[in-house]
């Protein structure tokens, strides 16, 4: 069957969605994808999502990895394209619409009432991915110690992503 | 295609006044390198030094100006920034160089990365290992949260629009861009322009 389509639309509107970030079109990923079109398993979402965490440059690129899987490297390219598309055309457009605005008194409003739903949205994100990643008290030791980390020290988060693998690696395979 | 990638003489100049003379082709390999080499998140800092810091060719005055479009569209900060950055040196053709060639070494790692886990992924020791890296990124993604509502939220009040969008999704399980339309209108609305009513007491 040809999934193309399919994927076109799903990935075109979940672009629309990241308003502050990847993380806030999460809960509508894992609707589609998972529940919807049942392109991966949760499980598998999250590790693919996590394992993008690791990767340079925009930190959504896990999203090649499902066009991937579900049609090749068509799949692939198509993904990135409805992805990254509509998004590119939108601030290239508002972009230089933006400047004309400056004077514009809702341009402020606009830019203050949404940061603090921005982050709400980066934070449903999260609180979704918790509920399939965190479930005992061993990957919720390991979340909480990477959250402390990052607060309290500079260090290259990616190095505490790799962290965890290696302490999954020896915490969680069935004896 | 007549504008020859010839004119790379790139003087260091201490101000990005005049439009700087970038051709697509550095566009493109700075946000190559800028792509690759950003491990770890926080890509916007490494747009910095590449941008501001080492190629000059916008000011810090300007990238903090365009950071702050991107993080209001949607769109990850990343691409918008690099269409942003892209068009102001070259139009059209320069953002769309910027933008590929900020994606490119994520995506070809993401597609490897994709097969090897399709092949493997159900191997005990990866899967063990996968749930720890699952864990720490959301450890991380809650540091991100944090670190960004320190630096960009203004009022205590900005509190009630998080919860009210983590409660819209996470338990009335409303969908985003439903939460995002009726918190989002409400928060703007909140902020309507007043006249000049700075720091005054919120009702």
């Amino acid at each position: 069957m040809n999934q193309l389509p399919a994927l076109i639309r799903v990935f075109a509107y979940l672009s629309l969605l990241t308003v502050g970030g990847g993380m806030a079109a999460f809960p509508e990923l894992k609707v589609l994808t998972v529940e919807v079109h049942h392109w991966l398993t949760f499980t598998q979402l999250i590790h693919l999502y996590s394992m993008g965490q690791m990767a340079p440059g925009p930190n959504m690129m896990m999203i090649v990895s499902i066009g991937e899987w579900v049609a090749g490297p068509m799949g692939a390219v198509v993904v990135l394209l409805a992805f990254f598309g509509p998004t590119a055309l939108l601030a290239f457009l508002i972009g230089r619409l933006w400047k004309k605005l400056e004077h514009w008194p809702w341009r402020d409003s606009i830019q203050k009432g949404l940061a603090p739903v921005s982050i709400g949205l980066l934070l449903a994100g999260c609180f979704t991915m918790a509920k399939g990643a965190i479930s005992g008290l061993e990957t919720a030791t390991i979340s909480v110690a990477t959250l402390m980390i990052l607060l309290e020290y500079k260090i290259n988060p990616a190095l505490l992503v790799a962290a965890g693998a290696i302490i999954g690696a020896f915490t969680f395979v069935p004896k | 295609m007549n504008d020859p990638a010839a004119k790379a003489a790139l003087q260091p100049a201490p101000a990005a006044l005049a439009l700087p003379n970038a051709s697509i082709a550095e566009i493109f390999i700075e946000f190559l390198i800028i792509g690759a080499t950003s491990f770890g998140g926080g890509v916007v800092a490494y747009l910095r030094s590449g941008l501001v810091g080492k190629r000059k060719w916008v000011d810090d005055k300007e990238f903090v100006e365009m950071l702050s479009i991107s993080q209001t569209l949607p769109g990850l900060n990343a691409t918008n920034m690099a269409i942003l950055v892209g068009d102001k040196l070259r139009g059209a053709m320069g953002a769309i160089a910027a933008v590929v060639g900020v994606c490119l070494p994520g995506a070809v790692l993401m597609y490897i990365v994709g097969m090897l886990y399709h092949e493997h992924g159900d191997r005990p020791l990866v899967t063990a290992a996968l749930k720890g890296v699952a864990a720490a990124a959301v450890g991380l993604i809650l540091a991100t949260a944090i670190q960004l509502g320190r630096k960009s939220l203004s009022h205590t009040y900005d509190l009630i629009f998080i919860a009210l969008t983590v409660i819209g999704v996470n338990k009335l399980h409303q969908s985003v861009p439903r939460v995002l339309i009726t918190v989002g209108i409400i928060a703007i609305l909140w902020y309507y322009p007043r006249k000049q009513v700075k720091e005054a007491p919120s009702q």
